[in-house]
């Protein structure tokens, strides 16, 4: 029988795990979190049941019956507070014939005695989603401005809002739930501020809406949106951002300008709103660490390459969901559906797929289109000032990058990551990397070395007493699943 | 943090905790992120950056960006907004200073 | 442009010298496939040691290394400004520690040996030991302090030494890869082939460290350089209660050893960053950079050994880079008496950083015909110890 790893329990790794159920395959789903569901689904703890919590999201219904139906299935083992550290490649030294060994810590995040697996699995997934991308603007560095998934995060795993008046900022249709989710949660929500200016949203939303219709639930969930944006009363502004955000010790006002198509703000258009709190979020940045690690290949677009079979480059190892492009829940869906399944030894032209592989046709083109209308402007570093800082685990400021470029002449990333800091701190590049890379690409006039922001090897950290310890147990471990749910 | 009451999801009636932040008790609910607890309970800044003293909190809210670092019962460096809270946590909020460079380089920073 | 040397690399050895040599009015090119300090000088530790050495060639290397390191980082400073980034040189000292009975007496031993040759070594007793290092492990079995040891951000300095010897008029081809080599009638060589054109010169100068092995063979030599792997590991930022380099007395060892299966031997100390630094590995594997889990296991084992309070800290990620590894446990410096025009500053395994000064300053007094500090004759090629690893000239 086929043993299936799957890294990721949000909805592109969930329909890979079904898919390859329904084929046949031993399944091992591993998730960070100890709840299922990725960002997309995040929700109430075990501990505050609500009978009610489908209204704060779209398919949850769906997701409750596949996590229901992965968990009393006795082929399918689902770990929760596994966290993947580190992948041997397949053929290397760490001497693994399948396509990699799969380290994991097992235990409360970031414990400091957890338990050490390995998993030798036949075939990968990797499903491990994306994270916010915020660009850097002066006072973004204070508390209260927070991205858009932490808005969402807060009102969806906790009922917790991160402000009474918050104002939500960036680029992209993920502003429209950031601000419901903020709306259910009783905060006052100022306005919804998108960079892209009218002519560009129209660009991407309005030829062709057929597509928009045969993508069926998307332009629901989207009016859905839009009517929730009405009945609120929060208004929805294009063309705007969010250039700078004031207070001491927390953000209690914004500076909102007018900026053009390239994103430079355009003068005489500043307006000053008082806000306790600023959700910025401007697209999302694929996490992938464990591919990269694991050998895959990215694309010129960097994102994972896949085949028709969501295999990547690297045999054994298939990858589903934002890694291999910013989609969305459908199309991740879709995609998750074909890595499972070709994964546990099916193909792609199987009549059991041939529905996911028609949605992830449709679904991608929609992808690209939001792209078209929402993608961030090149003249986004305009709105910097020599203290704003730009990476914010080591506190450098784009003044210093600046400097220390010139001074250098360096067009070396790596060697600029050492002497400016930018990239080094405990967040490894996460939130600044691909910013500071534009930024220093720009100065240098092209950097030429060739490495990126993107690789970790050391992918989660660990103690240097866990990684001290060794292998503490096996996969096959029967209360592995109670350790991970802490019930052990 | 909403009152279940006036919850419009309704959550079902929360277990009650307490933890400690830098000896100050804070109560929350069985459930909540560390994190949560200390913004449900006023504080929007928890940890002072290295070089320049300056507050920090959540800032991505899914565990990427580790803002918002704190020490748990002894150990350092967690992120509060992936721990949940359990009754009896002690919280320290941290503050790493920077190492005092060797007396040849002092001065030789601009910063 | 008429060049006397083209230097291909453009890692710290290759910046040294191109510093030294422009310094003395030579006409320098510096060619590198990459980017300035894009190999193994930004992929390593930064190490400026004289305690891991024996009495020998190398420690002379390295004691006239050491004198010349405080005098170069002030004189980069006035040069280069106070905007340029700290190279955060600081001669903090290194410990090192038998952690176990058997240790005790070797360390020791070694360190007698060293004081001979003008090292200054000093025995400590555990209470001494442990007031500079008030978190070391109380299980050891002896200590001998080394004050000369010092730390550098090595990417840095090669910036440092580059920028500098841009100043002075040496030339930076980047992205630049050399591609043959160009000779005259008498096959002599007298500059290189790259993508971008011919270069010509007097001489050609090979510092590219590991891949030392690879443009010798382009010139149509072969040179017995061979990549050594080591890794290292960094906590994330902590209160700094490491105040010096701390070593496992079996790092000695394993510096000199041939064996390719894995060797680890324990090095902890702070950065500037406030991170901890642990290290080191030591494998031949080619350039194979993939990721060993087993080994940082065993870096990670070894460090508690030092310092059992490092158990809670948190690694955020490891690195590697590749040494250049001689058979015979010694830099390469000096003329190719097998091709006139080729010139050789390599294999320096993993004491590149330290001895890059020294090593410039030999090659260039050794170019421009003037006395040497110190006896060069011990790092030419034509040196007894490495004749069974040479094969001849290409044609």
């Amino acid at each position: 029988m086929t043993e299936v790893l799957i890294i990721g329990a949000g909805p592109a790794g969930l329909a890979a795990a079904r898919a390859a159920r329904r084929r046949g395959a031993s399944v091992v789903v591993l998730d960070s979190s100890d709840q299922l569901g990725g960002q997309y689904w995040r929700h109430l703890p075990a501990e505050r049941p609500s009978a009610r919590e489908h209204t704060l999201h779209h398919h949850f219904r769906r997701f409750q019956a596949l996590s229901r139906e992965l968990e009393q299935d006795a082929g399918c083992r689902v770990l929760r507070n596994a966290q993947v550290w580190a992948i041997e490649q397949g053929g290397g030294p760490g001497a693994s014939a399948g396509p990699g060994a799969v380290h994991v810590l097992l235990g409360e995040p970031d414990g400091t005695h957890r338990e050490r697996l390995v998993f030798r699995p036949d075939r990968i997934v990797l499903a491990t989603g994306a994270h916010d991308r915020t660009l850097p603007f002066p006072g973004w560095d204070l508390p209260g401005v927070v991205t858009g998934g932490a808005a969402q995060a807060l009102a969806k795993g906790e009922r917790i809002v991160v402000g009474d008046r918050v104002v939500v900022a960036g680029a992209g249709p993920f502003l429209l739930p950031v601000a419901a989710a903020l709306a259910k949660t009783g905060s006052g929500v100022v306005g919804v501020f998108e960079a892209s200016g009218t002519p560009t949203l129209a660009r991407g939303w309005l030829p062709q809406p057929w597509q928009l219709v045969s993508a069926g639930g998307k332009a629901f969930e989207l009016a859905g949106y839009v009517a929730g944006q009405l009945r609120h009363r929060i208004p929805y502004s294009t063309g705007r951002a969010v250039i700078a955000a004031h207070g001491t010790d927390r953000v209690e006002a914004v500076t909102i300008a007018g900026i053009d198509a390239d994103w430079v703000p355009i003068p005489g258009t500043k307006r000053r709103i008082a806000a306790d709190a600023v959700c910025v979020s401007h697209g999302f940045t694929p996490r992938l660490e464990l591919a990269i690690a694991a050998g895959c290949a990215l694309g010129p677009e960097r994102f994972v390459t896949v085949d028709d079979g969501q295999q990547t480059t690297v045999a054994g190892v298939h990858a589903a969901g934002e890694i291999t492009g910013i989609g969305g829940v459908d199309l991740a869906l879709a995609e998750g559906e074909i890595a499972g399944h070709v994964a546990a030894g099916g193909t792609v032209a199987d009549p059991a797929v041939a529905g996911a592989v028609r949605r992830r046709r449709v679904f991608a083109r929609f992808a690209r289109r939001i792209e078209a209308a929402h993608g961030i402007g090149s003249g986004w570093p305009a709105v910097l000032e020599a203290d704003t800082i730009v990476c914010r685990c080591e506190e450098v400021t784009y003044g210093r990058l600046c400097s220390i470029a010139d001074s250098t002449a360096s067009r070396s990333l790596r060697a600029l990551k050492l002497s400016t800091r930018a990239g080094l701190g405990i967040c490894q590049g996460r939130i600044c990397g691909r910013s500071i890379e534009e930024l220093l690409q720009a100065r240098t006039g092209g950097l030429g070395d060739g490495s990126s922001t993107d690789r970790r090897p050391i992918a989660a950290p660990i103690r240097l007493g866990e990684l001290a310890a060794g292998i503490t147990a096996h996969p096959a471990t029967d209360h592995l699943t109670d350790t991970a749910k802490g019930t052990q | 943090m909403l009152p279940a009451g006036d919850d419009p999801i309704r959550p079902a009636a929360p277990t009650p905790l307490a933890i400690t932040l830098d000896g100050e008790r804070l109560e929350g609910v069985a459930g909540q992120s560390i994190a949560g607890v200390i913004l449900a309970s006023g504080r929007l800044g928890f940890r002072r950056t290295s070089a320049a003293g300056r507050p920090r909190g959540i800032f991505c809210g899914i565990g990427v960006c580790f803002d918002c670092l704190v020490e748990v019962d002894g150990a350092r460096d967690v992120r509060a907004c992936q721990r949940r809270a359990v009754d009896g946590n002690v919280v320290i909020t941290q503050h790493d200073a920077l190492p005092v460079p060797p007396s040849s380089e002092r001065g030789g920073r601009d910063d | 442009m008429a060049n006397d040397v083209i230097v291909v690399g453009a890692g710290i050895i290759g910046a040294a010298c191109a510093r030294a040599l422009a310094l003395a009015g030579v006409a320098v090119t510096v060619v590198d496939r990459g980017t300035t300090a894009s190999g193994t000088s930004a992929a390593c530790e930064g190490n400026l040691l004289v305690s891991d050495k024996g009495p020998g060639h190398e420690l002379q290397l390295a004691q006239y290394a050491s004198s010349l390191w405080d005098g170069t980082v002030a004189r980069l400073r006035e040069e280069l400004g106070q905007g340029f980034p700290s190279l955060e040189f600081d001669r903090k000292g290194g410990l090192v520690v038998a952690t176990t009975a058997a240790g005790a007496g070797p360390l020791l031993d070694f360190a007698a040996l060293q004081r001979g040759a003008g090292v200054e070594a000093r025995v400590l007793d555990a209470a001494d030991a442990k007031e500079l290092e008030p978190d070391l492990t109380d299980a050891f079995h002896a200590a001998v302090f080394y004050p000369e040891d010092a730390q550098v951000q090595p990417a840095i300095a090669t910036d440092a030494l580059m920028a500098s010897a841009q100043q002075h008029g040496a030339r930076l081809l980047e992205n630049t890869a050399v591609t043959g080599g160009i000779r005259d009638s008498s096959g002599a060589l007298v500059g290189v082939q790259t993508p971008h054109g011919p270069l010509r010169a007097s001489r050609v100068l090979i510092a590219a460290g590991p891949w030392s092995g690879e443009v010798a063979e382009l010139l149509g030599v072969a040179l017995p350089v061979r990549p050594r792997r080591g890794e290292l590991l960094v906590t994330s930022r902590m209160p700094h209660r490491i105040f010096h380099k701390v070593y496992d007395g079996d790092y000695v060892g394993a510096v000199g050893s041939d064996a390719g299966e894995l060797q680890t031997s324990s090095v902890v100390e702070s950065t500037a960053a406030g991170t901890v630094l642990i290290g080191s590995s030591r494998q031949q594997k080619g350039f194979d950079s993939r990721l060993e889990v087993e080994v940082l296991g065993q870096l990670a084992a070894k460090a508690l050994r030092l310092f059992p309070f490092l158990a809670g800290a948190q690694v955020m990620r490891s690195y590697g880079g590749f040494r250049p590894f001689m058979p015979d446990h010694l830099p390469l410096i000096g003329e190719d008496p097998r091709l006139p025009g080729l010139w050789h500053a390599t294999g320096h395994e993993g004491a590149g950083i330290g001895l890059s000064l020294a090593t410039a300053e030999l090659v260039r007094d050794l170019m421009l015909g003037t006395p040497t500090r110190i006896d060069a004759s011990p790092f030419q090629s034509s040196r007894a110890s490495l004749l069974p690893h040479l094969t001849g000239v290409a044609a």
